[in-house]
């Protein structure tokens, strides 16, 4: 019987945990500097949490992992979470609605069935998402974030594509367009299939016009949104309240220095958002993205409350990183070495493998096989004096030491004390 | 180049062979009441045709058993509802057995309307054969919350108490439900269809045999491009209830199929008489001299979860049904109050008699010397699969079937778990059993929430007092 993985699964092997675990302790520190508090939400979901708010598309939610529990015979059904932001909807709604603004991040994977098997269908976030806010200055803020994370990472030439789902969705409805059918009629037209709107609404060409200008063209400035809306203003009016938020974004954005791409069709599936959405790119590879989604939390039975967000895809950065130049050089590995067939020897090694590790050394006990490759030290352990010889694996000089403090004084450069000596048993 | 296909039983069989027979396959033995499931050709020395329930065909194609084979298009359709990259191609509308798939809802609803149900924030049951196509449905209408109870027969009954929307299918010239439902939405059209898998479709060479249904297809013409057509379902005659059931009211879920003449007999014999069971009009809601009672007619296999969901208090089902449900859930409220000792059957675990085994230890070391996985068929997959785990067959496949499942081995599974009375049907497909998992026998289960509640207790009490009595 041959044994290998689930189609569409991905194991992490211990080079890729330490890229996961450097991206994933960069963007913690920086979410915590910024005042985020780490939260954690259940792996399985009710699947009609994902139903009820309507915002997930029906082609999305056929593609969720979904069961009958143990105890399901209500024929209701449970999911493994498809999308991060409505369990952390879900979890302020439950837990902390009284909390005036909630500033939370997470580190969680998410799963979603895909058909060739070829991509994994187990997806890795970090993201955060801010509860309470509903200003432009929010979305500045975790537009702010999502990219001192990427640049901490050391990846350059990060692309900033905004877009706005206000517009979007008040050009749909102008069209006559439902809530719940705009995201699929969107991508059916980012995917070029204008025809869709012409049947939709031809009594009234000039907003087919007007949709085509904005998915046509693209800027890199305020200047770029004023023209923008001074020319389809005329023919759909209602458009001003999106696009004044839109602009009053990409101003603070502007003053604060930050470059960025207006690109309205970068707004595909937009499902839950309402206002900004914004996405990155690393040339072809979009690493992360978020927007504002005011809408989902009352849609979900809680208070009438603003909230925006991103997410930065995990298993795309882990190939993009150079962890080299993201670590400190290590001190290198101490061996520790002795005859283990007595229970005596098998002591005085692991104690003093114990006390490295207190002094702040990565030492472990020599279990034969091929040395580690970055090892800096030996330290055999004798049966007869002196009981301590230290190796240096680069330059290959030797030391003794009598005691195993003696030999923490010698890995810091120290020579021994005289007292610490006299103490030196353990 | 050998040539396999897969041909229905039931309700296409007399067409399929009709039309296979112009086409000069020579399957003669391809006929209702068949005795035989594998046909060989007189004509074409390269052709293997096993026949199957309609609703097993399209998962035997897609896994590869058969090159070909000819069912409902809403078969097909259920599959791919669920396993949209199934190895199927769809070859050709073959023109009979035509019929339309229907969301109906009871009348009695104040508006009986799919807006209605989409404003709904309470959860909307589905109740279906095609729990696929139900759930598919409930997701593009985007209902809010929804349960689909995936059903062996009967859906028309559920509404309105137990279900709020079923899909069901009608064929062409019917023109009602049977009962008071009124159709909401027409689900999909259908009609006989052949299938191919796709690796056959793409590396074998099918253009013989395609060629020869063509011929057929095309003199026939009209009659087989035709689009289905069904009239909106006109409403029943008769009285239903409308809305709930007090609260006091024990409901009880009779069995229809084999069961049902010895229940007859038991409730005659305890003295309950018991009107429209079985019922001439298919209206499946019997009356009887039992007061505070309301009574369903359900398949027996639908019963355990239809109690521990509370939409019944009692039912009479089988032994294999409970153990069945209770693998699947093994905190279900459902518990068992009576045997009725009726309907005795042995659940076993069988292997064609070619194997070399004599029992499931022997099995599971033969099986353990293979490199390929162990195919179980069952109707009872959560009993299938309970016994596979529990026996570390290790490396095993659960083929979910819906009957005759016998025809199975060993072309398409290595191992059987199924019922048998007399072991003579094995022994005529040369089979044999290598254990008895348990025996099985009529069963009245309840609902344990039911047996406590103060207005239902003394009724459901005395009900099984009453049938312990007329076992004695």
């Amino acid at each position: 019987m041959s044994v290998h993985r689930c189609k569409g699964t991905r194991d992490m092997s211990p080079q890729e945990m330490r890229r996961f675990r450097l991206i994933e302790g960069i963007f913690r520190e920086s979410c915590l500097k910024w005042g985020y508090e780490e939260v954690r939400t259940s792996t399985i979901e009710h699947l009609h949490l994902f139903t009820s708010t309507g915002t997930l598309t029906p082609s999305r939610l056929r593609r969720v992992y979904s069961f009958l529990d143990w105890d399901g015979w209500s024929g209701e059904r449970v999911v493994l979470r498809p999308d991060v932001t409505i369990p952390i909807a879900r979890l302020y709604i439950e837990t902390m609605a009284d909390e005036r603004l909630a500033k939370l991040f997470y580190v969680t994977d998410v799963f979603n069935f895909e058909e060739t098997g070829k991509e994994s269908r187990e997806k890795w976030q970090c993201g955060a998402e801010l509860i309470g806010a509903g200003s432009a200055t929010a979305d500045v803020e975790l537009v702010t974030l999502a990219l001192e994370v990427v640049r901490k990472l050391g990846l350059k030439d990060v692309e900033l594509r905004l877009s706005h789902a206000g517009i979007i969705r008040t050009l749909l409805t102008g069209f006559g367009l439902s809530h719940e059918k705009q995201t699929e009629v969107f991508d059916h037209i980012l995917d070029g299939d204008l025809s869709i709107l012409a049947k939709l609404k031809p009594e009234r060409p000039e907003l087919g016009r007007t949709l085509a200008t904005l998915l046509d063209l693209k800027g890199k400035s305020v200047g770029f949104l004023k023209n923008m809306r001074s020319l389809v203003n005329r023919d759909l009016p209602e458009l001003e309240a999106p696009f004044s938020n839109f602009i009053d974004i990409v101003e603070r954005l502007e003053a604060i220095g930050c470059g960025y791409q207006i690109d309205i069709t970068s707004g595909r599936g937009f499902e839950y958002y309402t206002g900004l959405i914004f996405r990155l790119f690393i040339g072809s590879e979009e690493v992360g993205g978020g927007g504002r989604y005011d809408a989902l939390i009352p849609l979900m039975g809680g208070r009438d409350t603003p909230a925006s967000g991103f997410a930065l895809y995990l298993d795309c950065l882990m190939g993009l990183i150079s962890p080299e130049k993201l670590t400190q050089p290590s001190f290198g590995k101490i061996l520790v070495s002795a005859g283990l067939k007595k229970a005596g020897d098998l002591k005085e090694a692991f104690d003093l493998v114990v006390r490295l590790h207190e002094a702040g050394y990565p030492a472990e006990v020599y279990l034969g096989g091929p040395e580690p490759a970055d090892l800096k030290w030996i330290v055999e352990i004798r049966s007869k004096e002196p009981r301590y010889v230290l190796t240096d694996r680069v330059s290959q000089r030797k030391f003794e030491a009598g005691t195993g403090p003696e030999v923490v004084a010698l890995l810091g450069g120290r020579k021994p004390r005289p007292s610490a000596k006299s103490k030196g048993k353990r | 180049m050998r040539l396999k296909i897969a041909l229905p039983k039931g309700r296409l069989l007399s067409e399929t062979s009709s039309l296979l027979a112009q086409a000069g396959w020579g399957l003669d033995e391809y006929r209702d009441g068949t005795r035989s499931y594998r046909l060989k050709s007189q004509k074409l020395p390269d052709l293997f045709a096993k026949i199957f329930q309609e609703k097993d065909i399209p998962i035997q194609v897609a896994v590869g058993n058969y090159d070909l084979g000819i069912c409902g298009l809403d078969w097909v359709e259920e599959l791919l509802a669920k396993y949209p990259g199934s190895a199927l191609v769809k070859l050709r509308d073959l023109g009979y057995g035509k019929g339309a798939l229907y969301a109906a809802a009871s009348r009695s609803l104040p508006a009986p309307q799919i807006e209605t149900l989409q404003q709904q924030r309470d959860i909307v049951r589905l109740a279906s054969e095609y729990p696929n196509l139900a759930e598919s449905f409930a997701l593009d209408l985007r209902l809010k919350r929804f349960s689909v109870f995936p059903l062996w027969g009967g859906a028309e009954v559920y509404p309105p108490e137990n279900a709020e929307l079923i899909l069901i299918s009608r064929k062409t010239g019917e023109k009602t439900f049977n009962n008071d439902l009124v159709s909401v939405s027409r689900i999909l059209d259908f009609s006989a269809y052949l299938i191919a898998n796709r690796y056959s479709w793409e590396s074998k060479d099918l253009s013989p045999a395609m060629a020869s249904l063509e011929a057929i297809l095309a003199r026939s013409g009209e009659s087989y491009t035709q689009v289905a057509d069904i009239e909106k379902m006109s409403e029943a005659e008769g009285e239903y209830p409308v809305g709930e059931v007090a609260g006091d009211v024990v409901r009880l879920a009779l069995p229809d199929g084999h069961q049902q003449q010895p229940t007859i007999e038991l409730l005659n014999k305890a003295g309950i008489r018991i009107d429209d069971y079985p019922s001439v009009s298919g209206k499946r809601r019997p009356t009887s001299n039992l007061s505070g009672v309301t009574i369903k007619v359900i398949r027996p296999q639908d019963m355990p979860l239809q109690v521990a969901n509370g939409h019944f208090d009692l039912a009479v089902t089988g032994k294999d049904w409970l153990t069945e449900h209770l693998n699947q859930f093994p905190d279900s409220p459902v518990v068992e109050l009576l045997d009725l000792k009726f309907g005795w059957v042995r659940i076993v675990a069988v292997v064609s008699q070619d194997l070399p085994v004599t029992d499931t230890g022997g099995l599971r070391q033969f099986w353990a010397e293979r490199a390929v996985p162990i195919r179980v068929a069952s109707e009872y997959i959560n009993i299938a699969d309970k016994y596979a785990r529990d026996n570390h067959l290790g490396l095993y496949r659960i083929i979910p079937t819906w009957g005759a499942t016998e025809a199975f081995l060993t072309e398409d599974a290595d191992l059987l778990i199924e019922n048998t009375q007399t072991g003579r049907t094995l022994a005529e497909h040369k089979l044999k059993i290598v254990e008895t998992l348990f025996e099985s026998t009529a069963r009245l289960i309840a609902n344990k929430n039911s047996i406590t509640d103060a207005k239902k207790r003394k009724k459901i009490e005395s009900i099984a007092k009453t049938l312990g009595g007329a076992l004695e």
